[in-house]
């Protein structure tokens, strides 16, 4: 911060798109946001899960039942490797390069909300995500339909001919492309045939087992076909409410949770006419003239994660101490990444906050500072098999190189500290009274670094910190 | 002037209501007009309890032929009548039957029933249909309907842990989690957010998130330092057993006897997920459970409060009826129900054992809906619009509360 400027859309910008991160530099909306995009360009799966030939020695439908001994320790390690993902993943977006590709991963995650107790598959769709994440939404939309992961979780392994389930043509129309209202039951039902026969191997691949499939003539969305599962997703892309369903989604999460139905349906029109390209749709939005106006009547309530990565990334990325710790405060917070509580993801916005989780979520800048550590107990989810998540944290600390985070703010006086620290840190600037509370807090600390550590520290566990 | 030196004068302030403070007036208007309305407290067994181990249809062969190493040896059930008997862990259960307090459920689930925890938690929890997603829950979305237009304050319902369930949390009120009032009094002392909480003013700005925020941490204090003033400190001064349930059990009898403004109470009890080695785990949680509910019934029997305690006891799913391979049982569907409390009559067993012949895939039918019974709490017990809650029309169950 060289010229010690405080510029609002930029670092607006950056709430929204980057995870909180704070650029180095003062520059245009324009460059920011290319930049953005091009620091997102590259593509690196997260590999952690064990490799495939020790895992195909013997799939995990192939143990026998009475293998009690052996399906535990199975279970158990795919917990274990669950919850690495999650870390991993949870240090991409609070360090990686690709900060808006992981940002838009991230909504991705709740929109094809999925669980699954195979590692290898929730890596496997984890990727998918963040690959196509700024790609082209019918190659992801289609993709994430053929993981494993997904065909599991909304039952299609079960869909064969004469014997339908639903579950998952249901889903796709209501969750992940149209929305309810806009297809028939009859289109659940006839979508559901087209449908059968997807299903996956025991090393966890697609597969289609054309003997389950129901190969008779289906009328689906006003169109009659021998359709597969192929065909109804590019009918459902055909559709343009299917764009409009899926920008008005965008537009609650990265714009206000008030819809603009002029703006959304502005969007979805060059979504569907770019073929749903979606890097051009969110280029468009973090383009407008009006993203960055009255930003205070477009308030977003920050997710649990959003808020974790968001103080790990201004402050430099700094990394926990023990990656199991965050995992415990997604637990508190209601948002464990591949958990989510159902396939229509996570309701976000203010269902976020209650008495007990604004309390903790105000303290958890010091509990990640190490200056207190948590007396909060998570949930117990009742699932014998769930304890990997430690229930306390007793150290949910992250590595702050604090005399780094101070010297960015060495040209500025003393007095102007704590209103600059807030133009920075805070979407919405607090009431003077709320001001005069920090900086009564706070003052009479003579070392520089410990003031700004402490500032920083009170300005992001005031409730304003919650806003993006 | 401070808040607690306010409360303390206006608690002794006869003179009209100019006295007494904004937020006092405020849940005076909510939903408790009476100060003797009427509480239900519920009591959640998470995990998936094996409800064919707790209340055992001891003459049925089947039941013993499908759990040979896991069956509960026929000489040690209490019986109830010739058809069920309970699991001798719940001999506290058993004296609050002879009592007169206790109306057992069989076979209590729902359509379609989802095997998995979290799921089929959610739709007990949501009251939803199986394949429908529900974002508040059937006691919040009764602290939304409670009184619209007026203030309601957290401490309205009250969950006694570190984080809110599900069922507490409303579309526009939630009920508020606490360990016990004098953490959570703690707890808005800590740091600045009491005196932030302070800074609120009420600008009745809806869209406003800031202001939403500034709200939920203005109620949040202000219910602390009500729970911290009126409420018993020390919980009640039975001696309670030393386990979890236990202590939350002494908090919310403290709570009743002190009279606050609290119509709902929230607690859970887990481990319930006995794949392996049911029996010690099972026997000795049931104990756990009967034996702190025990004590909490007298106590509130001793107090004068019972007749207007509801205790609703339930769990997310049954078990398999044939025992798994580990001596344990696998995830199964419809389960028993307890309500304890209320008025003193004849306890009963509200319903027919379970058909142990016609199974779906293993698993026992359902013949209660169990929103057929929260229909019942809401409307009788509670005296709100359980269609209004529930989102439909349920019969409700007749005789029950």
């Amino acid at each position: 911060m060289k010229d010690a400027v405080i510029n609002n859309s930029l670092l607006h910008l950056y709430r929204r798109a980057g995870f909180g991160s704070i650029p180095e530099k003062d520059i245009s909306i324009k460059k920011a946001v290319s930049r953005l995009f091009q620091e997102s360009e590259t593509f690196a799966p997260i590999k952690i899960v064990r490799s495939e030939s020790e895992k195909t020695e013997m799939s995990d439908v192939m143990i026998p039942v009475s293998a009690v001994d052996m399906r535990k320790d199975r279970m158990r390690k795919n917990r274990e490797e669950i919850r690495d993902l999650n870390a991993t993943w949870m240090s991409k977006m609070a360090q990686g390069e690709n900060v808006l590709r992981e940002q838009m991963s991230l909504f991705w995650h709740g929109h094809f909300a999925c669980r699954s107790a195979d590692s290898a598959a929730v890596e496997s769709y984890l990727n998918t995500i963040r690959k196509n994440a700024l790609g082209n939404f019918g190659t992801l939309l289609l993709e994430v339909s053929k993981e494993p992961a997904m065909l599991q979780f909304l039952n299609n392994q079960q869909n064969r001919k004469n014997k339908p389930n639903e579950n998952f043509a249901r889903e796709v129309m209501e969750l992940f492309t149209l929305g309810r209202g806009n297809y028939t039951e009859m289109d659940v039902k006839e979508g559901a045939r087209a449908f059968t026969g997807w299903g996956f191997d025991g090393k966890g691949e697609f597969q289609f087992r054309e003997n389950l499939h129901d190969n008779k003539t289906k009328k689906f969305l006003g169109k009659e076909g021998d359709f597969r599962g192929e065909d109804i997703i590019k009918i459902l892309l055909e559709q343009k409410q299917t764009a409009r369903f899926v920008t008005g989604k965008i537009y609650r999460s990265f714009v206000s949770e008030v819809p603009d139905n002029q703006r959304i349906n502005a969007l979805a029109e060059g979504f569907y006419k770019s073929n749903y390209d979606i890097s051009q749709l969110m280029r468009t939005i973090f383009s407008a003239d009006w993203y960055y106006e009255n930003v205070s009547k477009a308030m977003l309530i920050k997710s649990p994660v959003e808020l974790v990565v968001g103080i790990q990334r201004t402050l430099g990325g700094a990394e926990f101490a023990d990656k199991e710790h965050v995992l415990y405060i997604q637990k508190v917070l209601g948002q464990v990444l591949f958990y989510p509580p159902n396939v229509a993801g996570w309701p976000g916005g203010r269902n976020w906050i209650d008495s007990s989780s604004l309390l903790f979520r105000m303290q958890l800048p010091y509990l990640m500072a190490g200056v207190a550590t948590p007396k909060v107990k998570a949930k117990e989810s009742g699932d014998v098999n769930d304890q990997t998540v430690k229930k306390k944290g007793e150290n949910a600390k992250i590595k702050v190189d604090w005399s780094k985070w101070a010297s960015r703010f060495g040209k500025i006086s003393d007095e102007k500290l704590l209103p600059f620290l807030s133009a920075e840190l805070l979407a919405v600037q607090p009431k003077p009274s709320v001001m005069t509370l920090i900086s009564d807090k706070n003052k009479d600390i003579p070392d520089r670094t410990e003031r700004i550590r402490r500032l920083t520290l009170s300005i992001m566990s005031l409730p304003e910190y919650q806003i993006s | 002037m401070k808040r607690r030196d306010f409360i303390k004068t206006s608690v002794f302030a006869t003179a009209g209501t100019m006295l007494i403070p904004q937020f006092l007036k405020a849940h005076q208007s909510g939903i408790a007009k009476d100060a003797n309305g009427k509480i239900l407290v519920v009591i959640q067994l998470s995990g998936g309890n094996d409800g064919l181990n707790t209340v055992i249809p001891y003459r049925n062969d089947i039941y013993y032929k499908e759990r040979p190493q896991i069956a509960i040896e026929k000489q040690k059930i209490l019986t109830l009548n010739d058809e069920i008997g309970l699991n001798p862990a719940l001999e506290s259960l058993r004296r609050l039957y002879d009592d007169g307090r206790v109306r057992i459920l069989n076979n209590v689930g729902y359509p379609n029933p989802d095997r998995s925890h979290f799921r089929s938690m959610d739709i007990w929890q949501t009251a939803s249909n199986a394949d429908e997603y529900l974002s508040a829950g059937w006691l919040g979305r009764y602290l939304d309907a409670s009184c619209s237009g007026c203030d309601i304050k957290p401490h309205h319902m009250l969950e006694i842990d570190d984080t809110l369930s599900l069922a507490m949390k409303g579309e526009k009120a939630n009920g508020l989690a606490m360990l016990d009032p004098r953490k959570l009094y703690q707890q808005t002392r800590n740091g600045v957010a009491g005196s932030l909480a302070k800074t609120f003013k009420d600008h009745a700005d809806e869209h406003n998130q800031v202001s939403y925020l500034y709200k939920t941490l203005a109620d949040t204090e202000s219910s602390a330092d009500y729970l911290f003033e009126k409420g018993n400190l020390k919980g009640s001064q039975t001696e309670y057993p030393n386990t979890e349930l236990g202590k939350g059990l002494k908090t919310i009898a403290g709570l009743i006897t002190s009279g606050v403004d609290t119509q709902v109470y929230y607690v859970s009890l887990s481990g319930f997920d006995t794949h392996i080695g049911q029996r010690n785990q099972q026997d000795r949680l049931l104990k756990q459970y009967a034996d702190a509910v025990g004590v909490f019934v007298e106590d509130m029997k001793k107090q004068g409060q019972l007749d207007r305690t509801m205790v609703l006891t339930f769990s997310e799913f049954g078990r398999r009826v044939k025992q798994n391979g580990s001596n344990g049982t696998d995830h199964g569907t419809a389960n028993n129900v307890f309500l304890i409390g209320g008025p003193a009559r004849s306890s009963v067993v509200y319903n027919e054992a379970p058909n142990l012949t016609d199974l779906d895939g293993g698993d026992l039918k359902y013949s209660l809906d169990f929103r057929d019974l929260y229909s019942s709490l809401l409307k009788d017990w509670l005296g709100a619009d359980d269609e209004a809650i529930l989102g439909k029309s349920f019969a409700g169950l007749k005789g029950i509360v």
